[in-house]
C-alpha cells in the first residue's frame, strides 16, 4: 500500500475480523490459566471448554484473515509472532484474572456481547466469517447461560457471595463501553457488509440481557464509571497485555522457524 | 519422509491399543447362575455391584485405591496445566487444554466411583489435602520443558494405560466400567504426548536436545510407577496378595514393568531417543529387554514427601479449594433458598 491511499476493501476486513480474532485469543488465554484454579473441578471442566471455544473462534477466523490481509500468515504468526501494539482486542479481555466473581462478570458481558455480535455475523458477505459466526454462536450461548447461572448463584448466595459479585460488577464497568465503541475497522466492515451492525447497535440488546441477570440476581448495575478504558483497537493496551503476550508467545519466539 | 521415519498407525503404541484391552473390558454375567454370595462372585469372576454384601475390607481397599487413583487424576492437572499458557502453537494448546479437561472428567468418574462405596467427595478431597490419601507420586516431578508435555503423554500414560488395561477387569463393577472409559481416553493423550517427542526429535538442534533431556528425566520415574518390586529388599510389605485374591489387581508390578519396557524400548528407537539406562539390552533367552536397577531409595522418599514438587502440588490444590470456598457454600445457599422457595409455592 502507498502512503496516503485508501485501504483496499480486503484490508478493511483484515483489519477487522483481527479484532474480533484477538478478542477471543486473549480471553481464552485467560480462561485457560482458571484450569487447576477453579472453586471445583466441574468449573476447572467449563471453564476450559470455554476457554477451547474461543480458542478455535480465534484459530479459524486467524487463518482468513492471513487470506484477506493478502500475507498468507497463519494462525501462529498471528498469535505468536506480533508485538503488543498489533494487537486489536478490547481491555476488558486482557485484564489479570481476579477472582471467580470477576471472571463471571467478565464472561457475562463478554459473552452477551459475542452473542449479539455473531448473530450480526451470520449474513456476513464473507463466507468463512458467515461460517465461523455460525459454530460459535451456538457456542456464546452456552458460556451466556454458564456466567447467568453462577451470576444469580453468587448474587443471590451467601452475603460474602453477593458482595463479590457486586464488586465484580463495579470492577468490569469501566472496560464496558469499549466493546461498543464504532472503531474504524467495524464501520468499514459493515459498509462491506461483513457484518450487519455497528457495535454501538449492539449494546441495547447486550446490556439488556446483562441487566436482566443482574436484577434477577438481586444485584444492582453500577453507576457509571468515573473513566472507561481505550484503546485496544488501535492497539494501545493495559498494563497486563504485555505480560500475557510474554507468557504466550516465549517458547514459539525462542525457537524461530521451528514447528511444533 | 523417509520409509523408516514412518509409524505405522496400526502399530499398538500402547496396551490400550492392543488386544488386552478388548479381552480384558469383554465381562461375561453370569450372576443368574452364580447367585449373590461374595465369595461365589469372585470365585466365578463376576463383578460386585454396590448394592452386593461385601467385605468391610474390600470395600476400605477399594475406596483407597479408587480415591488414590482419582487424586491422581487431579494433581496430575498440575504438571501440564502449567504449559497451557505457553503452548508453542495454538494447535497444541488446544489439545493440552483438552487432555487437562478430561484428567479433570476422569477424577469425577473415578469421585463418583468411590461414592458408590458410601464415601462422599468432599471427605475424599479433605482426606487429600490433609495428606493422609495419596496420588501418584510421578506428579511429585517438575515438567521443566515443553518436551515434558510430550514424556508425560508417552512415558507416564503410557505406564499408566498399562497398568489401567488390568483394572477393566476388576472384581468392582463401577471401577472396571470407569477404567475401560478411561483407558480409551489415556490412549489418546498417550499418542499425543508420543507425537509430540515425535515432532520435537526431527526438529531443530534444540528441540532433540529438549526431547531427550525430557526422556532422561522421565523414564525412571516412568518405570517407578509400578510400584515396588515384587521381591526382594526393596519390596514393600503391601496389598498385592489380597488385592490379587480379590481379583482388584490381575498382574503383579514386575510383570507390569516388564511388559511396560517391552513395549517402550522399540518406540524410543523410532523416536531416536536414547533412554538413560546403561543396562538395557535384548535378552533373547527371556525375550525381553534387560533393564537395569530401579534407585528405589529415590522412590521411597519422593513417596514419603521429599520430592522437588510435593509441597507445591498440595499447596496449590489447598489454595484453589481455599479460594473457592466461599462459591461453594454461595452455590448450596442459592440451591437451598430455591428449594425452599419451590416447597413454599407448591
Amino acid at each position: 500500500m502507498t502512503a496516503g491511499s485508501a485501504p483496499s476493501p480486503e484490508a478493511g476486513s483484515a483489519a477487522y475480523v483481527l479484532a474480533v480474532a484477538d478478542d477471543a485469543m486473549v480471553y481464552a488465554q485467560r480462561l485457560g490459566e482458571w484450569l487447576t484454579n477453579a472453586p471445583q473441578i466441574e468449573e476447572d471442566m467449563a471453564l476450559a471448554n470455554v476457554s477451547l471455544d474461543l480458542l478455535g473462534q480465534a484459530r479459524a477466523l486467524y487463518a482468513r484473515v492471513g487470506e484477506l490481509d493478502g500475507s498468507g500468515r497463519g494462525e501462529d504468526d498471528y498469535a505468536m509472532f506480533r508485538d503488543e501494539r498489533q494487537w486489536r482486542n478490547v481491555h476488558l479481555v486482557e485484564q489479570e484474572r481476579g477472582d471467580f466473581a470477576r471472571e463471571m462478570a467478565r464472561m457475562l458481558w463478554f459473552a452477551s456481547y459475542q452473542h449479539e455480535l455473531y448473530a450480526a455475523q451470520l449474513a456476513s458477505s464473507d463466507p468463512v466469517v458467515a461460517g465461523v459466526a455460525g459454530k460459535a454462536a451456538k457456542e456464546v450461548r452456552y458460556h451466556l447461560d454458564h456466567a447467568r447461572h453462577w451470576v444469580l448463584r453468587l448474587g443471590d448466595g451467601t452475603d460474602e457471595s453477593h458482595r463479590r459479585m457486586q464488586a465484580a460488577l463495579e470492577w468490569a464497568a469501566p472496560y464496558v463501553d469499549e466493546l461498543f465503541d464504532d472503531h474504524a475497522a467495524a464501520v468499514t466492515a459493515v459498509e462491506a457488509g461483513l457484518v450487519a451492525r455497528l457495535p454501538s447497535e449492539l449494546r441495547e440488546a447486550a446490556q439488556g440481557r446483562v441487566e436482566a441477570v443482574v436484577s434477577e440476581a438481586t444485584l444492582t448495575m453500577p453507576d457509571p464509571p468515573t473513566w472507561r478504558s481505550r484503546g485496544g483497537r488501535d492497539g494501545i493496551h493495559s498494563r497486563p497485555m504485555g505480560y500475557l503476550l510474554a507468557e504466550l508467545q516465549h517458547i514459539s519466539r525462542s525457537h524461530p522457524g521451528a514447528t511444533w | 519422509m523417509y520409509g523408516n521415519d514412518v509409524i505405522d498407525p496400526n502399530d499398538p503404541l500402547n496396551a490400550a491399543e492392543t488386544p488386552a484391552y478388548d479381552e480384558a473390558r469383554q465381562h461375561e454375567d453370569r450372576r443368574d447362575e452364580v447367585g449373590g454370595g461374595f465369595d461365589a462372585l469372585i470365585a466365578a469372576d463376576q463383578r460386585i455391584e454396590p448394592r452386593d454384601a461385601m467385605p468391610d475390607k474390600y470395600r476400605q481397599t477399594l475406596i483407597r485405591q479408587i480415591a488414590q487413583h482419582a487424586h491422581s487424576e487431579i494433581i496430575g492437572m498440575q504438571p501440564e496445566g502449567n504449559w497451557i499458557t505457553r503452548a508453542p502453537s495454538l494447535r497444541r494448546k488446544a489439545i493440552l487444554t483438552a487432555k487437562v479437561q478430561d484428567e479433570a472428567g476422569h477424577g469425577l468418574y473415578l469421585y463418583s466411583a468411590a461414592e458408590t462405596l458410601g464415601i462422599d467427595r468432599a471427605e475424599l478431597l479433605d482426606r487429600l489435602h490433609n495428606g493422609t490419601q495419596k496420588y501418584s507420586s510421578i506428579f511429585n516431578y517438575p515438567t521443566l520443558t515443553w518436551a515434558d508435555c510430550g514424556a508425560i503423554g508417552w512415558l507416564v500414560d503410557g505406564a499408566a494405560i498399562m497398568n489401567q488395561v488390568p483394572l477393566c477387569r476388576c472384581s468392582y463393577g463401577p471401577y472396571a466400567r470407569a477404567m475401560v472409559r478411561i483407558c480409551k481416553e489415556e490412549s489418546f493423550h498417550q499418542r499425543q504426548g508420543f507425537e509430540i517427542l515425535w515432532v520435537l526429535s526431527r526438529g531443530t538442534e534444540a528441540q532433540r536436545e529438549m526431547a531427550q533431556d525430557a526422556a532422561n528425566r522421565w523414564w525412571w520415574p516412568a518405570l517407578m510407577m509400578f510400584g515396588p518390586p515384587d521381591s526382594g529388599e526393596a519390596a514393600s510389605q503391601g496389598h498385592t496378595a489380597q488385592s490379587m485374591a480379590w481379583g482388584i489387581k490381575r498382574f503383579s508390578n514386575d510383570d507390569l514393568r516388564q511388559k511396560f519396557v517391552d513395549m517402550t524400548v522399540p518406540q524410543a528407537q523410532k523416536l531416536g531417543l536414547t533412554l538413560p539406562d546403561p543396562d538395557l539390552r535384548w535378552n533373547e533367552e527371556r525375550g525381553h529387554w534387560d533393564f537395569g536397577p530401579i534407585d528405589w531409595d529415590e522412590f521411597w522418599r519422593v513417596l514419603r514427601g521429599d520430592g522437588p514438587c510435593n509441597a507445591e502440588r498440595i499447596s496449590q490444590r489447598r489454595r484453589a479449594h481455599e479460594e473457592g470456598a466461599w462459591v461453594r457454600e454461595a452455590a448450596n445457599a442459592y440451591a437451598a433458598k430455591h428449594v425452599r422457595s419451590q416447597e413454599s409455592a407448591a
